[in-house]
């Protein structure tokens, strides 16, 4: 099944590079949702067994990262009746550009972790790639929305790390990182509405009357 | 048993909170929780309790201080919250009750936790409980509020999780991520994976810390929120997240690693310290000045981890200080701006004079949380900075006395003019009534012991805490 993991690693990868190339707030959020998918899929890929602990994981995967979650963002930007991206601080051709470096980067430290048996070379770099491009979004750009996408990739980098460990680590580790995501991004929704009410856009750029 | 009952109590009362309709049931709960939870930890300092569930809960005397520091807190603020909600009806009505008792739970699990997934859980909790406590009023500048501390707080605790999984990593025996089991083969830990898991937790922790330069969410959440979540997050969450820290530090002490991780705790401690100084001199909002001295006592504690030894012992104590120091201070700045009607410290004058008991307790509010004798705060500083220069540091001594004066002006200024002067005609006419000023009096004297007299056990408590970290008792 090596190959089936590896291949969906790379699809990861793929996905890290659609949300930092896209200017729709909508195709991010889909982009968002494809990643969440192939998540779902990869912990079945890498422990081939199907105890109920992996499946557990992988349809308790799908449905908060795949489904709740992007359909929770798509309500928030009907609602809001925002579009677009404005463009970032860092553009969208220098954010892919610094995303390439951040996989090289990746694959550069990960081969010096001395990492304990893992199943394929590409987890560990895939997972670090993928924390590197959510803190890029998160830093980068100026809608709360994508920048919540922005926290759900980082989520995802280290749901991809936490995979290596899946079978040493108990249960609550998983548990740990599905509630994590599924309650800070539901309180960080419900104040993603609260902006938009006060302020007429999706926009955190605005929010600045704080400071010394 | 009783463990799991300090769990399981605030968990309960808060939900029963969240079923009645009626505020006084509301308080009722809240004030039956708060005093068991202080009656339980009261208990577990002279009967000791088991481990349960697998060692995953167990209580070690550096649990039992951030306990302690967790629950007197608590009491006092429950006690204050019924005084506060007399007079003020915060968004969300009944849950507010149901969010203080959830954090109650949420504190409590950290400082129980010796499994370090399990102390993530609870450490992530406390930021989910407190969330909507910071906006509590339906405006932009809460909301800013809020919206910083939740990304800011959450990107930490991502990043601590990604360290706890780098930990089970570079673990190869024993049973995974537990402190005991890491500390005891802590020779086979993997190095640089341990490192980089350090690495990772110190930024996470830092941040729900509010260590210089992860700080960006501390001034504006502290300056917005009610004072009394405000005394909560500066006493109780800042003492959990460097409870967090300090069982890494306790792995890597045990590991060998303690030259690679001191010379980190040193920047940040001083860096922090740097940064205090510089923000608050000049800062007219009392809140934000009390939140940047936070960030200045949250330097101070790693320094004294950072610096090893005796400085151990010092942070330690300081743990117990900080925690009710900050408490009798936001809970008193409350108090005044409900007399003043307002936190900006240029426009409030002769609080002395019109609020003598809350001018009183800010005044020993102030020498306490700069550090001068004889309250708490004062021994223990003394203690790091005493470690500093013993332990062959001379140059961070002299730095850290250098901020600290800077730091007593910046504080001492702004808080001097306003209490003395001629009262604005302008007020509020609210009083601030005794059951607000109960608790701040409370631990104004806990304060002014502690820097006098410290009982046999504490001394005990303590000397047990420095040296699960490594450190050693003067």
């Amino acid at each position: 099944m090596t190959n089936f993991s590896d291949l969906l690693l790379l699809l990861v990868v793929l996905t890290d590079f659609w949300v930092l190339g896209t200017t729709r707030l909508s195709s991010v959020i889909r982009a968002a949702a494809v990643q969440g998918a192939i998540l779902a899929a990869l912990p079945v890929a890498l422990h081939p067994g199907l105890s109920p602990h992996i499946l557990g994981l992988g349809i308790g995967t799908l449905v908060v990262k795949a489904i709740v979650l992007p359909a929770f963002l798509h309500r928030a930007i009907r609602e809001a009746s925002v579009r677009r991206e404005v463009e970032p601080v860092i553009g969208f051709t220098a954010s892919l550009l610094i995303g390439a470096v951040a996989v090289a980067l990746s694959f550069a430290i990960a081969q010096r972790l001395p990492l304990p048996e893992s199943q394929t070379a590409l987890l560990v770099p895939v997972a670090l790639a993928t924390v590197i491009v959510g803190l890029i979004v998160l830093t980068t750009r100026s809608k709360a929305l994508t920048q919540v996408v922005g926290y759900l990739i980082l989520e995802n980098g280290i749901y991809v790390f936490g995979l290596s460990q899946a079978e040493r680590v108990p249960f609550l580790v998983d548990l740990g990182v599905l509630l994590d995501v599924f309650v800070g991004v539901f309180i960080m929704g419900i104040v993603v509405f609260h902006i938009n009410r006060e302020f007429d856009s999706l926009s955190s750029a605005r929010l600045t009357e704080l400071k010394d | 048993m009783r463990l799991l009952s300090l769990l399981l109590l605030p968990l309960v009362a808060a939900a029963a909170a969240y079923a009645h309709r009626s505020a006084p049931f509301r308080n009722a709960w809240l004030l039956a929780a708060a005093a068991t939870h202080l009656v339980v930890v009261a208990s577990l300092w002279f009967v000791p309790s088991g481990s349960v569930l697998d060692d995953w809960l167990a209580l070690d005397a550096l649990g039992l201080v951030v306990l302690s520091v967790v629950t007197i807190l608590f009491a006092v603020v429950a006690l204050y919250a019924v005084g506060y909600l007399r007079t003020a009806s915060p968004r969300g009505g009944r849950a507010f009750v149901s969010c203080l008792l959830g954090f109650l739970a949420s504190t409590s699990l950290v400082a129980l936790s010796h499994h370090l997934a399990l102390l993530w859980v609870g450490m992530e909790a406390t930021t989910l409980a407190l969330a909507p406590l910071v906006y509590h009023r339906r405006d932009r500048r809460s909301l800013e509020a809020v919206w910083k501390y939740l990304v800011l707080s959450s990107v930490g605790i991502a990043l601590a999780l990604l360290g706890t999984f780098f930990l089970a990593a570079a673990q190869v025996e024993g049973r995974p991520l537990l402190v005991e089991d890491l500390v005891r083969t802590a020779d086979t830990l993997q190095p640089s994976l341990l490192r980089a898991a350090f690495v990772f937790l110190l930024v996470g922790f830092g941040t729900k810390m509010g260590l210089a330069p992860l700080h960006a969410w501390k001034p504006d959440t502290y300056g917005e929120a009610p004072s009394l979540v405000g005394a909560l997050m500066a006493g109780a969450l800042t003492s959990c997240a460097f409870l967090g820290l300090a069982r890494v530090a306790q792995v890597m002490s045990a590991a060998g690693q303690a030259a690679f991780m001191q010379p980190l705790l040193l920047a940040f401690g001083i860096f922090s310290l740097v940064v205090a100084a510089a923000f608050m001199i000049g800062q007219t909002d009392l809140k934000r000045l009390l939140a940047y001295s936070s960030v200045e006592h949250m330097g101070l504690l790693v320094l004294g981890l950072g610096l090893g030894g005796t400085g151990t012992y010092g942070t330690v104590l300081h743990v117990l200080n900080n925690g009710l120091t900050k408490g009798l201070m936001f809970l008193t700045v409350g108090n005044i701006v409900l007399v003043t009607g307002t936190a900006h410290a240029p426009s409030i004058r002769g609080v002395l004079r019109r609020a003598p008991v809350s001018g009183a307790l800010l005044l020993a509010g102030l020498f306490a949380v700069t550090g001068s004798p004889p309250f708490g705060p004062f021994v223990s500083e003394f203690t790091i900075l005493g470690a500093a220069i013993g332990q062959g540091h001379p140059w961070i001594g002299a730095i850290i006395v250098v901020l600290l004066a800077f730091i007593f002006v910046g504080m001492a200024r702004p808080i001097l003019e306003m209490l003395y002067g001629e009262p604005a005609e302008s007020g509020t006419g609210a009083r601030a009534g005794r059951l607000r000023q109960f608790g701040p009096a409370v631990l104004a004297l806990l304060v002014l012991l502690l820097g006098v007299y410290l009982p046999r056990e504490l001394r005990e408590v303590l000397a047990r805490a420095t040296a699960s970290l490594g450190g050693v008792v003067p």
